[in-house]
């Protein structure tokens, strides 16, 4: 009988590769030098091991495709909040990995807790990694209005001008920033043991259980943590800064920033990095705010008017258009550089060709669902529907997903410069949905005065800088 | 094979027969006493239920929430979990010069349930007045549900009534926080009436019994809670007006002959509620109920409006209720070469619907139907024949004439249809 146990990167890696070692268990390949996805246990010949980004251990193991998975219990209780009734069940706390999962204000918001928020008629705005426990928190508060931005990450940077509050975790190693202050602890969590209830019912685990259990001993419950905070006063209705005049720019984190800090430069304007603040830098323009977020963030921060302009990709322009045809936001300029692929990958052990090669075996339900993994959910729900492909499930990623094929996923829709590491991966392309670059997005709605103005300006340099190349 | 979705239910036609049958008792009862009609959108804004004083965070806690194709800003939508809140909301948007505004409406509400056996979508028969703060307009809905529940000939019933501004003045006079006064009356609201009595033995033993007459105890007279005043306004005065009113609405009950039983740990699943609370059950099968809701109209800045409203659940008023026998009037018409309809079936059968019978066309039904009559029509050089079987006592009658065909069924006393 296959045990199957999925295992998590980033930062729980290094712990849980010593946890398992501990526990007697000899994994090949599960270190942070190792590049594969598929580390192999010698102790456990009948084990089947995946490694996946922390955040899709749950739905991975929710939906029965590991019996068991290894993840930090925030991203347990984010799907639990939305989804009480999944096949997802807490086994056993692993007492490393603590973080804080904190809902924090800006300093100078003048906030002091969350306890009087429900006596506020404005509407709240939380930016979050953790949406759907953001949610519950806002319901549960009873809060009048609240509007909840899901994001890829770097909530940090959006209070006080793009939300009032950022449900973040704070780990040791990871404090908050010196702008941020805790006005509450939403959750104390540790990595987690986690199971697939049928599995859990039905499979003898009790082998990998026992070494595990042994190992981490028993995890006495966190002490609940008490702050005290030093502000001078508590204000239920922080204060918002009054930036209208300015023009707030958003440039990309992650592999995008150098060449969009270079592409910059030579529309003379100079983006300058602050060691104190990196998601702040400075720009030699009067008038213009910049912050670094995530590309995947920025369509739908524009279109709420917290970035009057980005520089993200067109890729994620089009995925927050086919889930929001409304949103009052557009592309200015195709900048050109950061090109890729968004393209239809397979496994080559598929014998696909091409996307309409599916519809056979599901209209013979020798695929009963076809699994479509990616990280653009809204593409690829539109390419489902435009290609027929039905019945279909939607698998949302965060990243390294070209591992959940072929165990967990039919058919990933993912972008690629090259195509080279598909190739690495035994994956086949067999369909470009379209081609992708760095551009420039803006609000749909015009900006006047000398905001308007200062907009103009910023995206002539660019033109011209076009123009030029 | 195809599923439906979990949690959620078809309805087929016997089904669909016993809801229009009750949503047309409804619906005749409530036209007949003055209210009007209207029919909300299933989608609303999330933020309509959040406040304090709308849902119980149970109820909050189980909404279908989501972003749709105008989720850009974050404003979540809402499938209606309740439908006195969306009626407050129209009533505010469109008719606030109309006081009272007495409205009823059939719609469906969506509450999410862990399980997937009980259905997660289910019908309403509502009806809220807006604009009278009168105990008689409270006893005019108890009196117009349960002139529906008897229409439907559902007997047994027991109307059990309580009052959320009597236990609200209580929690306030106990020197409770606001906070803690809303966490307990969330509790009783949700069905957890020990939630209250845990506190009050915890903070004053000596209270313990006056409260216990009141939340232990069930009354089913005016005098219960004159009884029950007597006791409590010792040491609770500020009770006084909402036990007034909590006893004009018991006595015109009375009065009209309406028996009820008091159950102040009724539970309600809803904060809004500000005076009386009623609720009609069969045993334990609850069939509907609601009360008055003073507070919900000014909160949502509608000024100062007071309302009150009950709701009846279709489904379980569907499952309850006897169907009227519509076989009597119904005729399956056809010829002797079964599936051949001419022009002559087609002309007939329109004539058995204009006099309000049922006719249906054979156009190839496979062994017996459920129709009381059958109508053969044979053609024979070029003038038709009928021959009228009726399935109750087997008797064939052969007739010449459309006439003759309508003479036989009033004379078997048919029961007519109703023109459409």
């Amino acid at each position: 009988m296959q045990l199957k146990l999925a295992l998590p990167k980033g930062q729980l890696l290094q712990e849980t590769s010593s946890l398992l070692h501990r526990s007697g268990l000899e994994i090949g390949g599960y270190d942070e030098q190792s590049r594969s996805y598929r580390p192999e246990c010698r102790s456990l010949p009948n084990a089947f091991m995946k490694v996946f980004n922390e955040k899709d251990i749950p739905i991975q193991v929710a939906v029965g495709n590991y019996d068991l998975g290894i993840c930090g219990q925030d991203w347990v209780e984010e799907l639990l909040a939305k989804y009480p009734s999944s096949a997802l069940i807490k086994i056993q706390d692993l007492g490393y990995g603590g973080k804080d999962l904190c809902m924090a204000a800006a300093k100078t918001a003048g906030m002091k807790s969350i306890d009087r928020l429900n006596g506020r008629a404005d509407n709240i705005r939380i930016a979050t990694e953790y949406p759907n426990l953001a949610e519950a928190f806002a319901l549960t508060r009873r809060l009048k209005r609240f509007a909840i931005f899901p994001l890829w990450g770097g909530a940090e940077a959006y209070p006080p001008e793009s939300a009032d509050l950022a449900l973040i975790s704070e780990t040791p190693g990871s404090p908050l920033n010196h702008d941020l202050v805790s006005v509450g602890t939403l959750l104390q969590s540790r990595a987690y043991l986690i199971a697939y209830r049928p599995s859990w019912e039905s499979k003898d685990m009790s082998p990998l259980l026992d070494r595990i259990y042994a190992t981490v001993g028993k995890q006495q419950p966190l002490p609940e943590k008490k702050r005290t905070l030093d502000m001078a006063q508590d204000s239920s209705c922080p204060k918002r800064p009054d930036d209208s005049g300015f023009v707030w720019l958003a440039l990309a984190d992650g592999h995008q920033q150098k060449p969009t800090i270079e592409f910059l430069a030579r529309a003379g304007m100079e983006v300058s990095d602050d060691p104190q603040n990196p998601r702040r830098p400075a720009i030699n323009l009067d008038g213009v705010k910049v912050k670094v977020i995530r590309p995947q963030d920025m369509p739908l921060q524009v279109a709420n008017g917290n970035f009057d302009l980005a520089i993200t990709g067109e890729d994620w322009l089009a995925d927050h258009l086919y889930r929001f045809p409304s949103s009052p936001v557009k592309k200015i300029l195709t900048l050109g550089f950061g090109k890729v692929r968004i393209v239809a990958v397979v496994s080559k052990k598929l014998p696909f060709e091409t996307p309409q090669d599916f519809r056979a075996p599901l209209r013979r339900q020798d695929i009963t669902t076809l699994r479509i993994a990616s990280e653009y959910v809204n593409i690829a729900d539109r390419y489902a529907r435009e290609n027929r492909l039905s019945p279909c499930h939607l698998i949302p990623t965060w990243g390294a997903s070209e591992a959940f094929l072929p165990e967990d996923a039919d058919l990933l829709i993912e972008n690629t410069q090259t195509g080279r590491t598909l190739v690495q991966h035994g994956l086949r392309t067999i369909d470009t949905l379209f081609e992708s670059s760095a551009c420039l997005i803006g609000s749909t709605q015009a900006a006047d005065g000398v905001k308007g103005r200062r907009i103009a300006d910023i995206i002539q340099r660019l033109e011209v800088t076009l123009t030029k190349s | 094979m195809q599923k439906r979705c979990k949690g959620n239910r078809d309805l087929l036609p016997q089904d669909m027969e016993s809801f229009r049958n009750v949503e047309e008792a409804f619906r005749s009862s409530c036209l007949k006493w003055g209210y009007e009609e209207i029919r909300t959108p299933t989608l609303e804004y999330l933020h309509l239920f959040t406040s304090t004083g709308t849902l119980t965070p149970s109820m909050l806690g189980r909404v279908y929430s989501f972003l749709d194709w105008d989720g850009w800003s974050g404003e979540r939508v809402v499938l209606r979990p309740d439908g006195t809140i969306p009626t407050a909301r129209l009533y505010i948007e469109s008719l606030t010069q109309a006081s009272p505004a007495k409205l009823f409406y059939v719609e469906n509400i969506f509450s999410f349930e862990e399980t997937g056996k009980e259905s997660r979508e289910r019908w309403q028969c509502g009806a809220e007045m807006l604009g009278s703060t009168s105990p008689s307009a409270d006893v005019e809905l108890i009196m117009l549900a349960q002139e529906v529940l008897s229409k439907l000939g559902i007997s047994g019933t027991v109307l059990y009534l309580s009052h959320a501004g009597l236990i609200r003045s209580l929690l306030r006079e106990l020197g409770l926080d606001p906070t803690e006064q809303n966490r307990i009356f969330d509790q009783i609201m949700d069905g957890n009436a020990s939630g209250i009595m845990k506190t009050v033995a915890t903070a004053n033993p000596r209270l313990k019994d006056s409260l216990s007459l009141l939340f232990d105890l069930s009354g089913s007279s005016p005098g219960f809670i004159q009884n029950v005043k007597a006791t409590l306004i010792r040491d609770f005065p500020r009770i006084e007006a909402a036990m007034d009113d909590f006893l004009a609405i018991a006595q015109l009950l009375t009065d009209m002959g309406c028996s009820y039983q008091v159950d102040m740990a009724l539970g309600k699943g809803f904060e809004y509620y500000t005076g009386v609370i009623f609720r009609f059950q069969i045993g334990t099968q609850k069939l509907g109920g609601g009360g008055r809701y003073d507070d919900l109209i000014p909160l949502m800045g509608g000024g100062d409006v007071a309302a009150c409203g009950f709701a009846l659940d279709l489904d379980r008023l569907a499952g309850t209720s006897k169907n009227p026998d519509n076989s009597k009037s119904t005729i399956l018409v056809r010829t002797e070469h079964a599936g051949k309809i001419d022009k002559v079936v087609f002309e007939t059968a329109n004539l058995l619907r204009q006099a309000g019978y049922r006719a249906d066309l054979d156009q190839g039904y496979a062994g017996t139907t459920r129709h009381r009559w059958i109508l053969s029509i044979r053609g024979e050089k070029g003038k038709p024949g009928f021959m009228l079987t009726n399935q109750s006592s087997g008797k064939t009658t052969e007739l010449d004439s459309v006439s003759e065909i309508l003479g036989i069924l009033q004379v078997a006393n048919a029961t007519k249809t109703g023109p459409t």
